[in-house]
Formats: structure tokens, C-alpha cells, sequence
């Protein structure tokens, strides 16, 4: 904990657009108390890379949902882009990609995207020249017109991060978006979603199950323990921005992989 | 060729044996049931007959205690293609008029449904206050309120097709309430976390989710509520005394032991139900079609 604290604050950009002190979030249930969250300190700096990595009911996912206000924390602060959660959320500070695409089925791939347009008031010019624009962005131009049931999971989930990146949010939280797909879908989103980040200058929080994954896209990997949930590690990448495929297999990205799992393992997560 | 012999071996001959069943068990009982007026008809009118011609007379009775399907037949056929529609003995008249109190009172109780569903899901009171009522106001039986409505509105000058569109309203709002509260909360959390992370507010996320989720549930309860409210229709006709209308066609039929008429009145009162139904249905697969389902049996 205290050395996270410490990196965190060493590397921290004058403007952070996540940050979290000593946050706990408790769920009652009828089994007890279930400590989701505890003592949480983190920040995220603009432009930043962030994967949350680590075992189920480490937390990583009620961290996200807190930022974006789906779930409300019971001790602590935290604050997005300088405001509470609540008013950044009012503020349309972010896009969330869900773990499902969350795609209405009644609505064309493109009237998916246009449906956050919609709710904040865009034109139909502004909305047809940002649907154009995102779904360009995501590759998957000349499907429009599609409903969901017509595309394959792939592109789907590519879809609803074409509708998070529709409006001007410069933070994105992702939720295991890829954990569904298949290995080499996977790897083709993850390079895509790179080069996406490089050129739009978002802030990215992203969960994930996977190591390789975390270690690819990352410049900054939280590791998380559960019961109860909190963070054991924050890693800083080493890697360029450059990033290819093969990457991967080059000896620095095997030792930070490699301290990843170190650091899952003295989390005590695999102990049950 | 080889599927239209499929398609009539798995959808045509089930139902037509049914069919076959019923006129082969109807005409037995037609036999049954007249045989012993036709006996003592025959003692007195001094008539001996042979079995076949017995036979035969049980199934022409004018006023039979159950008229033989031709019986019923030939007068629904009589009465719906061989009268001016402006008739008063044409059935086809008298279903107009039938089908235009069930149109308005299934227009109003769908409406009054959907307005009371969206109500129950938007305000927590509602839902604790008015459920309960809602309820409770479908174990009252139709008949004992048809009369005090029509009476009621009667007195203070309503009269015509309101009064009985009403009994069609409140036999038909109940199905679609209870349908649209289920569709309303519908959507999956994810879909309604996703329009909260917009700040959407609670009539944009009505139009934009909740209702289009709940198309199919309305559909689902639009059937079951336009076959109400032409029970609410006909049963509307018999306590007014109504001129016209299948249901005054029924009670005539009952007043003068016409019981030919009051059979073809009922078979065209079924009729009509399965036309509406069926039209319901339809809108349902156009609505289904216009929202993008995927066709069926195709794979995703």
C-alpha cells in the first residue's frame, strides 16, 4: 500500500484524472459484510494506460464501477477529473465498454452509437460525422447499417467502443471488453486498441483477467488481491509505446509479466 | 411439391382431424339430443318413419335443443352473405357493431395499461397502492359490473357505444398492465447501466430502453386483452336490451328458442375473436420485422 502511494505520487502528472485515498466499499449481503474494496490509494494520470489485473472478487470491477458512479463507495474520497464521481458522471467525463457489448438489439449498429448522441443533444449532422468518424475508427465502416445479431462477437464488442468513444470523454473504463473472445480476436483488438489510445490521447482504465494482455497494453498495471479487495502492487511499464505483437516475446516484457505474477501470487489469490 | 405435402402432413391434417372429431361428435349428439322430442313429435303427428328418416328429421328441427353443424352452417351462410349488410338479420351487420365497441375499448384499455404500468414502474407508491386494486378489480365478475356501468352511465345521458366500449376497457387494461409493469423492467442491468453512465434521465431512458424492451411483452398481453374486450363487448349487449350486436343477437336467439341463431351468433363471435387475434399477431410480426429481429430459424 504505502508503495504504491509512493510511486504513484513520484510519477504524478500535475493533473490527475483518477484519484483515490484510502477507499473502501462494503457490501451487505445476507451472508455478512463482503469487503469489495479496501483502502484503496491510487492515481491516474492523463494519457495513462492503467490495467487492473488480479483473481475474481479482487475488486478490480467495483474499482471501475465506482469511477464511473454505478456503485457508490462506503468509506474514503475519490475524485474523476478534479469532480466526485457523481458530477463527472453528470459531466459525461467517460465512456464505459461493458464486459458484454451491451448493444440494443433494436437499434442499427450505427443508432447504437448514435444513442449517447442522442441523449446529449448532438445534431443529426454532428452525430452522422461522429458515427462515421468512430466507426472508421473501430473498422468496421459499411457496417452501419447492421443490427447486432448480424455481426460476430468481435465486431460487436468493437462496436461498443465505437459508442464509448463517440462523444468527448478523454477518459475510457473498460471492463474485461475482450474477455469473451477468442485468443486471436483478442490479439488483433488489443493492437488495434493501441493504436486507438496512441492517436486519441484518452486516459484507458482497463480490467483484465489475462497477464499477457495487461502487460501489452499497459504503461501502468495495478495488481489486486481479494478478500478484501485491494492493491498489492502498481507496476510501472518499461515498455516503448511502440508496441508490436512480437513484443511479447522480448526478455522485458517477460520480467514484467513475471513480477505481475509474483505479485498475484503474494496476494494470496490462488491460496482457495 | 415435396413441401407442400410436408407442410400439409405437419400443419393441415392435425387439425383437420380435429376438426373431423368434433362434426363426427357433434352430429352424434345432434341425434341424441333431438331424438326424443322428434319421438313424441312423431306419436302425436301419428308418423311412423324409418330409422334413416328419423335420422334425417332430427337434424331439420326448426328449434332443435342442438341444431346439426349444416343446420348452423346454412344460417351463418344465410345471414352473412345472402343479407344486405344494412340488415338487421345480417350478422355481419350485427358484428360491426360488436367489433366497433370491442376496437375503442381495446384502444382505451391498452392505453389506460400502458399509462398505469408506467406509472407503477416510475412511482414506488403507485406500485405498493394501486397493484392491489388492480387486482382485486379482475375478481369482480364481468357480469355484475356490465349492468351497473351501463345503468349508471345510462342515467346521466351516456348512451350508445361508450358505455359498452367501457366494459371492453376494463376487461382488457388489466392483461396489458400486468404485461407492460414485466416489460418495463425488462432491460438487462447492463443496458440500464449503459444509459446511466450518459446521465440519461427517467424519460429518456423510457423511450430509449424501456419501451422498445418492452415491445414484445405488450404484444404478448395485446392478445390476450383483444380477446377480452370482445367478451367485454358481447357481455356489454345482453343487460342494455342493445338492438344490435352479436351479444343481442344472442339474447334474442335465447328470448324465442331460436337456437340455430344463437349457434351461428356464437360461431361468428368466434370467428371475429380469431380474426382479431390473428391481426394483433401480425402487427406483432411487422413491429418485430420493423425493430430488426433476427428472421427465424436463421442462425445468428
Amino acid at each position: 500500500m504505502q508503495m504504491s502511494k509512493k510511486i504513484s505520487t513520484a510519477t504524478a502528472k500535475p493533473y490527475s484524472v483518477v484519484s483515490a485515498q484510502n477507499l473502501g466499499l462494503t457490501f451487505d449481503t445476507n451472508d455478512g459484510p463482503v469487503h469489495a474494496l479496501s483502502h484503496v490509494d491510487l492515481d491516474i494520470a492523463k494519457g495513462d494506460f492503467v490495467s487492473f489485473i488480479g483473481p475474481s472478487g479482487c475488486g478490480k470491477t467495483t474499482f471501475l464501477r465506482v469511477i464511473a458512479d454505478l456503485e457508490q463507495p462506503t468509506s474514503g474520497t475519490i475524485s474523476v477529473n478534479g469532480m466526485t464521481p457523481e458530477e463527472a458522471r453528470k459531466a459525461r467525463s467517460y465512456g464505459y465498454v461493458f464486459q458484454a457489448a451491451a448493444l440494443y438489439p433494436w437499434r442499427t449498429i450505427e443508432k447504437n452509437i448514435a444513442l449517447p448522441l442522442e441523449i446529449m443533444n448532438y445534431s443529426t449532422s454532428e452525430r452522422q460525422e461522429r458515427i462515421a468518424r468512430v466507426l472508421d475508427l473501430v473498422n468496421l465502416s459499411g457496417f452501419g447499417k447492421k443490427y447486432p445479431w448480424q455481426l460476430s462477437g468481435g465486431m460487436q464488442q468493437r462496436a461498443s467502443i465505437a459508442r464509448a468513444l463517440a462523444f468527448d470523454a478523454d477518459l475510457l473504463l473498460m471492463d474485461e471488453p475482450f474477455g469473451a473472445l477468442d485468443e486471436i480476436v483478442r490479439d488483433h483488438l488489443n493492437e488495434q486498441l493501441l493504436d486507438l489510445w496512441s492517436r486519441t490521447q484518452k486516459t484507458i482504465c482497463f480490467v483484465t483477467h489475462s497477464i499477457p494482455e495487461a502487460v501489452y497494453l499497459s504503461t501502468k498495471i495495478v495488481v489486486m488481491s481479494p478478500r478484501p479487495g485491494r492493491v498489492t502492487d502498481v507496476i510501472h511499464s518499461t515498455l516503448p509505446k511502440e508496441r508490436p505483437l512480437e513484443i511479447r516475446e522480448t526478455p522485458e516484457f517477460l520480467e514484467i509479466a513475471h513480477r505481475v505474477r509474483e505479485g498475484l501470487r503474494a496476494g494470496h489469490g490462488y491460496e482457495e | 411439391m415435396v413441401m407442400r405435402s410436408d407442410h400439409f402432413r405437419h400443419h393441415a391434417l392435425p387439425v383437420l382431424t380435429i376438426v373431423i372429431a368434433i362434426l363426427a361428435a357433434w352430429y352424434v349428439g345432434a341425434y341424441v339430443l333431438n331424438a326424443s322430442f322428434q319421438r313424441d313429435l312423431d306419436r302425436r303427428g301419428n308418423v311412423t318413419s324409418t330409422p334413416i328418416e328419423f335420422l334425417a328429421k332430427t337434424m331439420a328441427q326448426p328449434k332443435p335443443i342442438l341444431p346439426a353443424p349444416h343446420q348452423v352452417a346454412q344460417n351463418l351462410f344465410e345471414n352473412t352473405f345472402l343479407r344486405k349488410v344494412t340488415s338487421n338479420r345480417s350478422l355481419l351487420y350485427h358484428a360491426w357493431v360488436t367489433l366497433s365497441s370491442t376496437a375503442l375499448g381495446f384502444a382505451m384499455g391498452t392505453a389506460l395499461g400502458i399509462a398505469i404500468a408506467i406509472g407503477i414502474v416510475h412511482v414506488t407508491t403507485l406500485d405498493r397502492s394501486l397493484m392491489p386494486w388492480i387486482i382485486a378489480s379482475q375478481t369482480v365478475p364481468v357480469l355484475a359490473i356490465a349492468p351497473m356501468v351501463i345503468v349508471v352511465l345510462g342515467a346521466i345521458n351516456i348512451t350508445g357505444l361508450l358505455p359498452k366500449a367501457l366494459i371492453s376497457t376494463y376487461l382488457s387494461f388489466f392483461p396489458v398492465t400486468v404485461g407492460m409493469v414485466k416489460g418495463l423492467r425488462s432491460p438487462d442491468r447492463i443496458h440500464l447501466d449503459l444509459i446511466r453512465t450518459y446521465h440519461a434521465g427517467a424519460l429518456q431512458t423510457l423511450l430509449k430502453l424501456r419501451l422498445p424492451a418492452s415491445i414484445p411483452f405488450l404484444f404478448a398481453s395485446m392478445k390476450v386483452a383483444i380477446a377480452a374486450s370482445l367478451v367485454g363487448a358481447i357481455v356489454a349487449e345482453l343487460p342494455t336490451g342493445a338492438a344490435a350486436g352479436i351479444g343481442s343477437k344472442l339474447l334474442a336467439g335465447a328470448y324465442y328458442s331460436q337456437t340455430i341463431d344463437i349457434w351461428a351468433a356464437l360461431i361468428a363471435g368466434s370467428v371475429l375473436a380469431a380474426l382479431l387475434v390473428t391481426l394483433v399477431g401480425l402487427a406483432a410480426r411487422m413491429v418485430d420485422r420493423m425493430m430488426g429481429a433476427k428472421p427465424e430459424g436463421k442462425p445468428a
